[in-house]
């Protein structure tokens, strides 16, 4: 359960893993929002083929973090969505916020960093 | 709808961790009946809207109890009962609207309540101000054989 981040350059990517409601979503917010500080991010992607479950608290995660990428100028990328998630994020016409897309692939580049962090639930 | 077929309630203290342990006994209890994945996907996202705005609304700055109450009747329909005994809500049509929510911080979208009205058949929020918020929840769901 948690976040796990890849980063090439000024792209993060948030791997999400396990449930996603009130009580996951707060570290998981903070540990994407302190990737995106630390590596300037301009494009952030949210890769949810590990979520389990989500509820609105995953569509304010969502809206949350396009607010951040847009007071960088960046942008906001969801992949990889399971059915069920789907269904969630149509109640939010998230697809007017971000870009959502099947499958995605980060840049190769020498310098890539993979950072894991666990979260208590 | 006469009487329930099968019955169970829970009362547990507004820790957000209990939010997952609220989903996964609904889900447990209703093993019986054999729900279908998605029907049983939408009904552990309401009742995780439902027990969350207990926990982050009703009761804003201590810890209160909630009650959970499901009932199953013959023709498969389930009901839950999700209530808090917390600050009550001033003006529910105006809590029901999508997008409003008294908690932007935080990222709150302001969605439960419509994530809960598209997921399940009927929803019915009861408040009083200092008393407390009920919310019932009912779907009817697929007639499988009962396990
Ligand atoms: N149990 C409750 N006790 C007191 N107020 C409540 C309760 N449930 C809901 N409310 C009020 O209704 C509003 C709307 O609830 P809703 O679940 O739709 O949105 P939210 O909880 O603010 O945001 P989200 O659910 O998207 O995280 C809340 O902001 C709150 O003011
Ligand atoms: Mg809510």
């Amino acid at each position: 359960m948690g976040v796990e981040i890849a980063a090439r350059g000024q792209t993060v990517c948030a791997k999400l893993v396990g449930d996603i409601d009130h009580h996951s979503a707060r570290e998981m917010r903070c540990v994407i929002d302190v990737a995106v500080r630390e590596n300037d991010a301009k494009e952030l992607i949210l890769d949810f083929s590990g979520v389990t479950f989500m509820d609105s608290s995953g569509i304010g995660l969502v809206m949350g973090r396009y607010k951040v990428m847009c007071e960088r100028e960046g942008r906001l990328t969801i992949a990889r969505l399971p059915g069920y998630i789907r269904k969630v994020m149509k109640v939010a016409g998230i697809n007017r916020l971000a870009r959502i897309v099947e499958d995605y692939e980060l840049p190769k580049e020498q310098e890539q960093e993979v950072m894991k962090v666990e979260t208590t639930n | 709808m006469k009487r329930p077929i099968n019955e169970m309630k829970v009362v547990f203290p507004s820790l957000s961790e209990n939010e997952r342990f609220a989903r996964i006994t609904v889900s447990g209890f209703l093993s019986f009946i054999d729900p279908k994945v998605d029907e049983l996907a939408d009904i552990k996202t309401a009742v995780s809207e439902a027990v969350t705005n207990c926990i982050v609304h009703g009761y804003p700055d201590k810890v209160g109890q909630i009650e959970l109450c499901v009932k199953v009747f013959e023709d498969n329909t389930v009901r839950i009962k999700i209530s808090d005994k917390g600050c009550g809500i001033e003006d529910i049509d105006r809590a029901m609207q999508p997008l409003f929510t008294t908690k932007p911080e935080e990222d709150r979208a302001g969605l439960g309540f419509a994530v809960m009205e598209s997921f399940m058949d009927k929803i019915k929020v009861k408040s009083k101000l200092g008393k407390g918020t009920a919310v019932t929840l009912e779907k009817a769901v697929a007639v499988r054989t009962r396990v």
